[in-house]
């Protein structure tokens, strides 16, 4: 217990590290999903090419190499993030939009097609009608694969630990070195840290899913 | 709601042909149809009637001939089509109504996000609207809290609401159990009566004979025969019309 106690403003930053990653990449993960599954659905074959695209090279690229590439590979090009934090959340939002693209999609597609014939028969365009009648319906549907993106994604903010980032994952690497005889306290200090993320989560995604639940 | 003389018809199909792979569904289709006419569309299964319906608003395009409404060719795609759809009411087979908004919100919808009204204003429409078809006690609930023929008197509602030019209806009674049949029908009847032009692809022969100005019998992609209710019914000139007809009126 002495040891949480003495060790308490190193976890709660690395806690608090951790969350941050994970709430900015999501929401950006998030938002730039949305407008790719919207991409993938849309009329012009240009845009479903290019989010097609998207999704292939970010969903079937290891996450450690978005990471290399957004801090070492972009530098070739003169380029560079204003931080480390936010080179990280650019990766883990990249790479996971392209999962939230996949699961909002697959929730499009279980939208029955009339609901989208009606939408266009009273004068809505493709916009308004995604907008209105088929996104609010596909969201529903995919609450609990989004629950299963989010949560892969609060764990692989864990990567940023090897582009020090001091989240939890380096938290753990830094205790355990100077702590060898404690190390289940360790252990035991940073899953909980990572538990306190990820199971309220999966209670509130369970508890949208049954508030947002459309009878057919 | 006019804007043009009389003289012109008020949809216009024209050399309309539409392949689907290597099936001719919709052959050299010409049909005129005016304003406050009623025309009910029947034919076998397969015949390509509800295709050709669902060509007028274009929510199946056409690979040759001219679709005009009011005198305007329909457009092919983007907000042009989205403007003229907003005048071209549709009612499907399985209602359609969105599943996820409440029954005022079904009918509001359009008339807010394409008419731009005022939010209040599209709801006392609405209500009158759902008060003429018999639903004004339920507009707070979902859609599948509602019967089928609730459900589909609502739909004509939602389309009435944007004070469609032409209503179109793609067997709108084909998916209700038979005692809600006639609580469509009676609506659509009252429609007609008011002067609405309608386009109806129908298996109902009792709603053609007593609301319809003209018939369309399609079969094989082709209208065989356009006559009058009277007409049709009691001496049908194609072979083709006779036999539909025997099939269908001796039980």
């Amino acid at each position: 217990m002495q040891f949480l106690i003495d060790n308490f403003p190193l976890l709660r930053s690395a806690f608090l590290t951790t969350l941050s990653l994970a709430v900015a990449s999501g929401l950006f993960a998030l938002v730039l999903g949305t407008i790719l599954a919207g991409m993938r659905v849309s009329p012009a074959p240009t845009l479903r090419g290019l989010a097609t695209f998207y999704v292939e090279v970010f969903r079937n690229t290891p996450l450690t190499v978005v990471f290399f590439f957004l801090f070492f590979g972009i530098v070739e090009i003169d380029l560079q993030f204003p931080s480390r934090f936010i080179a990280a959340v650019a990766a883990l939002g990249l790479y996971t939009a392209a999962f939230v693209a996949e699961a909002l999609r697959s929730g499009i597609n279980a939208v029955p097609t009339g609901q989208a014939e009606a939408a266009r028969a009273i004068g809505l365009d493709f916009g308004q009608s995604l907008r209105t009648v088929v996104l609010p319906q596909a969201f529903r549907t995919v609450v609990p694969p989004l629950g299963n993106v989010w949560i892969a994604l609060a764990k692989n903010t864990s990567i940023a630990a090897g582009f020090a980032v001091t989240d939890l994952t380096a938290a753990l690497q830094r205790l355990a070195n100077v702590n060898a005889d404690q190390i289940l306290m360790v252990f035991f200090a940073i899953v909980l840290g990572y538990l306190v993320i990820t199971l309220p989560s999966a209670w509130a995604f369970r508890a949208i899913e049954t508030r947002v639940a459309i009878v057919r | 709601m006019t804007s043009r003389p009389n003289g012109e018809p008020l949809v216009r199909l024209s050399g309309v042909n539409k392949w689907f792979g290597d099936l001719h569904v919709l052959q050299d289709i010409d049909l005129s149809i005016d304003r406050g006419e009623v025309v009910v569309v029947i034919g076998p299964s397969g015949s390509g009637k509800s295709t050709l319906c669902r060509t007028i608003n274009r929510l199946e395009g056409v690979d040759k001939g001219e679709i005009t409404i009011d005198g305007e060719r329909l457009p092919e795609e983007g907000k042009a089509l989205a403007r003229l759809r907003a005048d071209v009411g549709m009612v499907f087979q399985s209602f359609n109504l969105f599943a996820h908004k409440t029954i005022l919100e079904n009918v509001t919808l359009g008339p807010v996000k394409v008419r731009r009204k005022a939010r209040a204003d599209a709801e006392r429409r609405a209500r009158e609207l759902l008060d003429r078809v018999g639903i004004s006690a339920q507009a707070d609930k979902y859609p599948a809290q509602l019967s089928g023929g609730q459900q589909q008197r609502v739909a004509i509602a939602r389309a009435l609401a944007m004070d469609p030019k032409v209503m179109l209806f793609d067997e709108p009674t084909s998916a209700l159990d038979p005692e809600m049949i006639n609580e469509v029908l009676e609506v659509m009847t009252s429609l007609a009566r008011d002067g609405m032009t309608m386009v109806v692809v129908t298996h109902e022969m009792g709603f053609a004979r007593r609301a319809a100005n003209r018939v369309v019998f399609m079969d094989g992609g082709r209208v065989v025969e356009t006559a009058t209710p009277e007409d049709f019914f009691t001496r049908p000139e194609s072979e083709r019309a006779k036999d539909f007809l025997s099939k269908i009126l001796n039980h």
